[in-house]
């Protein structure tokens, strides 16, 4: 067999168009790939991927490879793993990158235990190093408390990159790739779990882990009320609620809402936290935030250590006015 | 017949622990325990432990807990016994000292759920708190040609099926596979209980089963790690914070909502 080459990226495929992250992973796998002086390739799997595969193209692929399957049309992670599988062994990438999504969560160990290599998992940053030119990935352990540089052992590299670590490159339409189909064998009886059931919940609110901003509350709120203040501003954004440990445990907000290291990762641009004192249970969830907003009447709350903007008062006094001038801004 | 349940779950370092306590030693490339404070078990394998219990309170289950490390604090993880659980069985030997190297693990468990014997169901928690790996349980599916069903928030069994509620991001969705298979949980399943003193009682007079890399049949050949660890250090991102104060409260509001709009952040 050939000595395996390049950088293989697998793509998750959101409604038939390139799920966000996608363009993220290219962007991370650019970098590597002219480290190594070699191809970027990305990889999908669907019912149909003409257009996914041009915009894979125009974000800086070389090479697609498509695994077109007609069961491939509702999602089922065991049938994504198996063609996910088979583009690899076709493509025999050196290093191969996934998004650490809900599903990414799920695929990459996986793929990992069919290829009998390691996972670099929750990364932050994918680089080569300078002497081996073999992959190290930075990823945050101890929730966030440290980084650990590893390097996954044999070949392909694996690494599932947290959402958002990368900004995608701009597209360029006058790029050229090749498309190089994949022939997979599918059958449902590989699907082993059957979905029974999905209710879509009606909250009519953002997802806190895809937000762009987040507003979480604590337990200096003081009770459950004191959310829909929270829900005002965010609705103003178009922001997520999320909240800390302490107000799930007081059974103010469900379990869903919790940011923390028992709770959600969340990687917004800006993250608005009002009466959180920032205990490490909470910061594991929140620091993937690019701009913290802290407002605390605590001045020596750990908060302010990690927040970009503080403010140091009584949130009942701040947050009626920071929230008219929001509405006045915001239009 | 009762269902057999394997959880599986790990010691970690107190993750509450206060930051201060927390150390990095980058020449060694590894992070310092305070020998102050007691290890627990990982958070969302409580919530794992929760959940069988659950399964065996419903419809009768025999509860063994399998953990994987190079050594033990017995009382600690002893917890899950305290709380209800059947068996306990330890994984410990010098060669499994690396706990951070998910793909040995899951090789590991799989040698000990093999010796094991027949069972109908494998939970686990989401990721362990100390190297957020989150890869354990999947690996374990794998190796063992088992359905993964994750982040479930609730488990049924019946007619030889397992059925989740799994809190998804957009919603709520119900999975189920044929027996045997594996559940991952995390937080979302609820409050682990507490032990009673009566489960405190009955975990002092059991003792665990202890298994060395040998009594399972494992040699150094197979655990060689997948991952090299190239560096350990702690995150240099000392942030300034700009603190905005105005006449008064409501000037500050106001001062901080056009802060974010001159940042370009709303």
């Amino acid at each position: 067999m050939a000595e395996p080459t390049g950088i293989l990226v697998l793509g998750e495929i959101n409604k038939g168009n390139l799920h966000p992250t996608v363009l993220e992973l290219l962007a991370a796998g650019k970098t590597l790939a002219r480290g190594l002086s070699q191809k970027l390739s990305l990889g999908l799997a669907g019912p149909s991927l003409d257009q996914p595969a041009k915009d894979g193209i125009a974000h800086g692929a070389d090479t697609i490879y498509t695994a077109t399957h007609q069961l491939l049309e509702q999602p089922h992670l065991d049938l994504l793993l198996a063609a996910w599988t088979q583009i690899c062994r076709t493509a025999n990438p050196a290093v191969i990158l996934i998004a650490r999504t809900t599903a990414g969560r799920d695929l990459a160990p996986r793929l990992a235990a069919r290829l009998n290599v390691g996972l670099a998992q929750d990364c932050l940053e994918v680089k080569l190093d300078d002497s081996t030119k073999r992959l190290v990935a930075h990823r945050p352990i101890y929730g966030g408390n440290a980084v650990a540089a590893v390097s996954p052992k044999g070949t392909p590299q694996i690494a599932a990159v947290r959402p958002k670590a990368y900004d995608p490159l701009p597209a360029d339409p006058s790029r050229h790739g090749e498309t190089i189909n994949v022939a997979v064998n599918l059958d449902p009886s590989m699907a082993k779990t059957k979905l029974v059931q999905r209710n879509e919940e009606q909250t009519g609110g953002v997802r806190l882990d895809t937000a762009r901003i987040v507003i979480s509350g604590g337990r200096g709120l003081g009770g459950p009320e004191p959310f829909k203040k929270l829900d005002e501003i965010a609705k103003i954004l178009g922001a997520a609620v999320g909240a800390s440990r302490a107000a799930v445990d007081a059974g103010w907000v469900p379990p869903a809402m919790q940011v923390g290291l028992t709770g959600k990762t969340i990687t917004p641009e800006l993250y608005i936290t009002v009466a959180i004192s920032g205990a490490s249970q909470h910061m594991a969830g929140c620091s993937g935030a690019k701009v913290l907003v802290a407002i605390n009447k605590d001045a020596d709350a750990n908060i302010f250590k990690e927040a970009r903007y503080g403010v140091v008062g009584d949130w009942q006094k701040i947050l009626p006015s920071f929230t008219e001038t929001l509405r006045e801004l915001v239009k | 017949m009762p269902l057999n349940i394997i959880v599986l779950a790990k010691q970690v370092t107190d993750p509450e622990m206060p930051r201060s306590a927390f150390q990095v030693d980058r020449q060694n490339k590894r992070i310092v325990t305070p020998a102050n404070i007691p290890p627990v078990v990982n958070g969302f394998d409580e919530n794992a432990v929760e959940a069988a219990l659950r399964l065996k309170d419903a419809q009768g289950a025999s509860v063994t807990v399998v953990s994987m490390g190079q050594s033990f604090a017995l009382d600690v993880m002893k917890k899950p016994l305290s709380m209800g659980a059947d068996t306990l069985i330890l994984l410990q030997d010098p060669a499994f000292a690396n706990t951070a190297d998910s793909s040995i693990t899951a090789r590991v468990l799989v040698a000990a759920i093999k010796k094991i014997g027949p069972f109908d169901l494998i939970i686990a928690g989401r990721q362990a708190s100390d190297w957020d790996n989150a890869q354990v349980p999947l690996m374990v599916a794998e190796h063992l040609g088992l359905p993964s069903l994750t982040i479930a928030k609730k488990v049924d069994v019946g007619d030889g099926k397992v059925s989740v509620e799994r809190q998804m991001p957009e919603g709520v969705e119900i999975v189920e596979s044929a027996l045997p298979a594996l559940v991952t949980v995390s937080n979302e399943l609820g409050q682990p209980r507490y032990p009673t003193l009566r489960g405190i009682m009955a975990a002092t007079r059991k003792q665990p089963t202890i298994w060395s890399a040998a009594d399972i049949g494992l040699n150094p050949a197979d655990l060689q790690p997948h991952l090299e660890l190239v560096d350990v250090y702690v995150p240099t991102v000392k942030k300034e914070v700009e603190i905005i104060k105005g006449q008064d409260d409501a000037d500050t509001g106001r001062l901080l909502a056009l802060k974010l709009r001159e940042a370009k952040l709303i």
